[in-house]
């Protein structure tokens, strides 16, 4: 009876984060749109536009090779598997000790590489410069990132997930130096890894700027929802994160009366919402910025992560 | 008895040696010394695998050598695991040897070397006493040489030998001298007399630095690696495959022997020098080969980047220990010697792959392929698995052990000395940035050769490899995704290692549910690369199975989007040089010393624009090469004895008895 009940939670998670994976763009589309004073599509354009390219027919470039083909299912399936292993409206899920906070980061690592793999697989300027960029951000992004994550582990005393928010929602921990910075530096990390204004714009339609659009170039059709899917996915995944460590409050235990369910997934919205609203502000109030600023971008999460790191090794209560 | 019949086995790896020397021209003879080869070694991972898992040590004492110690061999579980890498590195790259060596153009320069080397890496591992180790050492390096000399014609590699010898000789006689340092004035040359007696501070320091010296420049750390990316990809591929992934694993080996095991307690502050030596080579490695265009140098690269992961390992074990933490030791070097084993699984792979295209293509200049994913339908899909696996992306085995490795600088907040709790964090910054540099490097090193449009018609016309060559790499690749899927068997298996070297291991693996893997308690940390494996691929082939059927399945084929240009070139692709570019200007001012000059004529002048890159290896030019001036300068100097007269010889022989005897009168 537990391992159904743990069964289901799972599910609806697993179906929880998919649903409201597009809901979250479109919202921050909205809100954005709000604030430049335009009207903006309604926010379930992103599902019609889901609906419309699984419809559609796929136009696959000449020399496309099987990787080309296969890459959208992997991309989807690593980053799906992400998410659905970040507590969202509830923690301590079935299958939560099957991967830490490492191994959730480098679930989207492998999706990002393959990602890039499609890129350059047709051959064309665009998947190269969007692949090669992609990969010097990242590059950045991925050591801050594991580092926030040290930072993290070393003062919950854990890397997965369900301990840290456990740890972090109980009443012991207090204000700390450490994760204010850990927080900051994971906001940038959130926006460069999600490819958000000021590091890339996704909404872009010139070539020579684009990072992220111009590595899916070439992809139509089915294959491209799904990698629209994955990337809305991975905000969704980066907003669960930042909310579980950083905001704990209201997760539902997986263990508890489904009434603590719907609070938390109540919460999770609200959560989700408040979000949109923030990233659509910063978006709205930056410019973006030349592909060569972005390194000192990430460089500042680097060393704010860095420096939480060493607090916590020069002493646990800070 | 098990070490007796390694030796055997080591001593049949001598006679094919000896026949390859005798039967030079027989048509048959390469099936002969490879099949030899491929049956010896898996004879040897067999009975390294039974010794690893039996446990009990097995020695021998032969009448070899010098008289009054004779030969001393003992296999115990260090040894063990080592020789089980090695069998299994040699016995895949004897079977891709079958194959692949048959395209061979002067098979007198490789056959007779190629067993004579994977028994002087056997004797290296089987070695009890400092002459036979010393011995052994030399064997496989001088084999290793005569190998690299394979192309002998083509200047570079003349060049890379010249070098490779040099180091080589330099590191023996380090190790030499840390020997006679351990060995005493008695002559205790056995390793169980140097393990009895305890060394001075003095002593021990010095023993220290010649091991990392020694050990360390055949491995490949910064700044003893320069010679490293010139002789790996000079020798043929599956030799090259055995010296990244075997030999250096060899070296690694020599290290753990001499500091963990016959030194005793390694000063304090070795864990510091080893942490930093290892981040910095993991770092630089990486970067330099990110930087390469010829896909065998970038792989050789890489190789520095892995033995620097694998020193970090190391450092943090001799951290924990000299701290008194002996789990989180015992974590530290499990993780180091499954990377050891994993590194072995996928450059060996990696090198084999490189080797393929070479076969096939003609050239290993990245510039020159593309495209090769239609070409090579297998090399490539095997390939991608070995890229996959070395940028550390789960599930596969580079992940595992690097995850480990995590977890074991999450322990190190508790470590007592002030000098190691600051540069254990920054050591683990640039661990982390050297797992996200070798992505950005095996993204180009696969998407410029295997994806694209070809470069060269040599490209276009590639033709896939032999099916013994696809048999090893595909063994090879199903290896690397075992090993990441199922991590803790291997845990389990080291525990006999690092019980041996300190005293602890890692908690039981094997009798968690669903093979999950534990390092230290289960509230902090797990990872289950099985049931994450599985989800991707339920959840990928779930969801193109519901697109397939509910949505739609139309395909149409159309020409890529040029910006309306309908046929582009070929040379308009992203090069390798280009994507590393931005990589290169972001982190090459400040640790390749790179330089980028751009002369752009202005309107109306008629020659080309011109984009310049200099790049200085900053080792090279600022370390080896005064030191080679200064060696030329010396010899320069010196070279006016050669012309004196027979007087003024006998007065210089005289001179020097008077002084050594002065000497010897003051010393006593």
């Amino acid at each position: 009876m537990e391992l159904i009940g743990g069964l289901a939670v799972q599910g609806v998670q697993m179906a929880l984060v998919l649903l409201l994976a597009p809901g979250l763009t479109g919202l921050v589309r909205t809100f954005k749109a709000r604030l430049l004073r335009r009207r903006g599509p309604p926010v379930l354009q992103p599902y019609r536009d889901l609906a419309r390219l699984l419809r559609k027919e796929v136009v696959l470039a000449e020399n496309a090779s099987w990787l080309f083909r296969v890459a959208p299912y992997l991309i989807f399936a690593a980053t799906w598997v992400a998410a659905a292993l970040v507590p969202t409206f509830a923690s301590g899920l079935l299958f939560s000790w099957t991967a830490d906070l490492i191994v959730i980061v480098a679930l989207l690592a492998s999706a990002r590489f393959f990602l890039a793999l499609a890129g350059m697989d047709v051959g064309t300027g665009f998947g190269g410069i969007g692949a090669s960029r992609e990969m010097m951000i990242s590059s950045l992004a991925e050591p801050a990132m594991l580092l926030i994550i040290f930072t993290i582990a070393l003062v919950a005393g854990s890397t997965r997930l369900a301990t840290v928010s456990a740890y972090l929602a109980s009443d012991e921990v207090g204000l700390r130096v450490s994760l204010g910075l850990a927080l900051i530096a994971l906001v940038i990390v959130a926006i460069a890894e999600n490819a958000r204004v000021p590091v890339d714009n996704p909404a872009t339609h010139l070539e020579l700027t684009m990072v992220h659009e111009a590595m899916v170039l070439e992809y139509s059709g089915r294959h491209l929802a799904m990698i629209e899917l994955a990337a809305s996915l991975k905000l969704l995944l980066f907003v669960a994160l930042i909310a579980s460590v950083f905001l704990p409050f209201g997760l539902a235990d997986a263990g508890s009366e489904p009434l603590a369910w719907l609070q938390g997934l109540a919460l999770f919205v609200a959560k989700l919402v408040a979000a949109a609203a923030l990233l659509a502000l910063f978006e709205t109030s930056i410019a973006k910025m030349r592909v060569f600023r972005v390194p000192q971008f990430l460089g500042a999460a680097l060393m704010l992560g860095l420096l939480g790191t060493l607090l916590l090794f020069v002493s646990r209560s800070l | 008895m098990t070490t007796g019949l390694v030796l055997l086995a080591t001593a049949l790896l001598l006679a094919t040696a000896a026949l390859a020397v005798a039967r030079a021209g027989h048509e048959r003879i390469h099936d002969i010394v490879y099949g030899a080869s491929l049956a010896l070694m898996t004879a040897i991972l067999v009975l390294a695998l039974v010794a690893l898992l039996a446990g009990g040590d097995s020695a021998l004492r032969l009448p070899l050598g010098l008289p009054w110690i004779g030969a001393r061999f003992r296999i115990d579980a260090l040894s063990a695991f080592f020789l089980a890498l090695l069998g299994a590195g040699g016995a895949f790259a004897s079977l891709y040897g079958l194959g692949y060596g048959r395209h061979e153009t002067a098979p007198e320069r490789v056959l007779p070397f190629y067993p004579l080397f994977l028994a002087g890496m056997t004797l290296v591992l089987l070695a009890d006493d400092a002459f036979t180790f010393l011995l052994a050492w030399e064997v496989m390096s001088l084999a290793s040489w005569a190998l690299v000399l394979t192309q002998h014609r083509v200047a570079d590699n003349r060049q890379a030998g010249y070098v490779y010898l040099a180091m080589a000789s330099a590191g023996t006689v380090a190790l030499l001298l840390a020997f006679g340092l351990l060995a005493g004035a008695t002559g205790a040359y056995g390793f169980a007399e140097i393990r009895e007696a305890t060394p001075t501070p003095l002593t021990a320091t010095l023993v220290l630095l010649l091991a990392l010296f020694g050990a360390g420049s055949k491995a490949g750390l910064v700044p003893l690696h320069v010679w490293l990316p010139l002789a790996h990809p000079a020798a043929p591929s599956h030799v090259s495959a055995l010296m990244s992934g075997v030999m250096t694993k060899v070296a690694i080996y020599g290290f753990l022997r001499l500091v963990l095991d016959l030194l005793g307690e390694p000063p304090w502050w070795a864990a510091l020098v080893v942490l930093f030596m290892g981040g910095a080579t993991a770092v630089i490695g990486i970067l330099m080969a990110l930087m390469q265009r010829d896909l065998k140098r970038l792989l050789a690269y890489s190789t520095i980047e892995n033995v620097g992961v694998v020193f970090v390992g190391i450092g943090l074990a001799l951290a924990f220990q000299a701290s008194g933490m002996a789990a989180a030791a015992a974590l530290a070097l499990t993780a180091a010697l499954f990377h050891a084993l994993n590194h072995m699984l996928f450059k060996s792979l990696l090198f084999m792959g490189a080797g393929a295209v070479l076969t096939a293509t003609g050239t290993a200049d990245m510039e020159r392929l593309g495209g090769l994913i239609h070409r090579l339908p297998v090399t490539s899909v095997v390939v991608l698995v070995g890229a996959v696996a070395i940028a550390a992306l789960p599930p596969f085995n580079g992940f595992a052990s690097e995850w480990l490795l995590f977890q074991a600088i999450l322990q190190s907040p508790e470590l007592a000395d002030w000098g190691l709790k600051v540069m254990v964090p920054a050591v683990g910054a640039m661990l982390a940035l050297a797992a996200a540099l070798a992505a950005a490097c095996f993204v180009k090193a696969y998407g410029i050769t295997f994806l694209g449009r070809p470069r060269s018609p040599a490209a276009t016309d590639a033709v896939e490899v032999d099916r013994l060559s696809l048999a090893a790499m595909a063994g090879l690749a199903a290896l690397c995704l075992l090993a990441g899927i199922l991590p803790g068997l291997i845990i389990d298996a080291l525990a006999p290692v690092t019980t041996a070297l300190l005293g602890q291991t890692m908690p039981v693996q094997r009798s968690l549910p669903w093979l999950t893997i534990v390092p230290i308690a289960e509230s902090r940390s797990s990872y289950n690369g099985l049931l994450v494996c599985l989800f991707i691929l339920v959840s990928g082939w779930l969801a193109a199975l519901a697109i397939h059927r509910f949505a739609s399945r139309r395909l149409r084929r159309g020409p890529a989007w040029g910006c309306g240009f309908a046929e582009p070139v070929a040379a308009g692709q992203y090069s390798g040089a280009s994507f590393a570019q931005p990589i290169q200007r972001v982190l090459g001012p400040l640790l390749l010393r790179s330089a980028e000059t751009v002369d752009m004529p202005r309107p109306g002048e008629l020659r080309p624009a011109r984009h310049t890159l200099r790049q200085e290896d900053i080792f090279w030019d600022r370390l080896y090469a005064p030191l080679a001036g200064l060696v030329e300068n010396l010899a320069g100097r010196l070279n006016v004895l050669q012309f004196l007269t027979i007087r003024r010889y006998l007065s210089l022989v005289f001179a020097a008895l008077v002084l050594l005897l002065l000497a010897l009168a003051i010393w006593s």
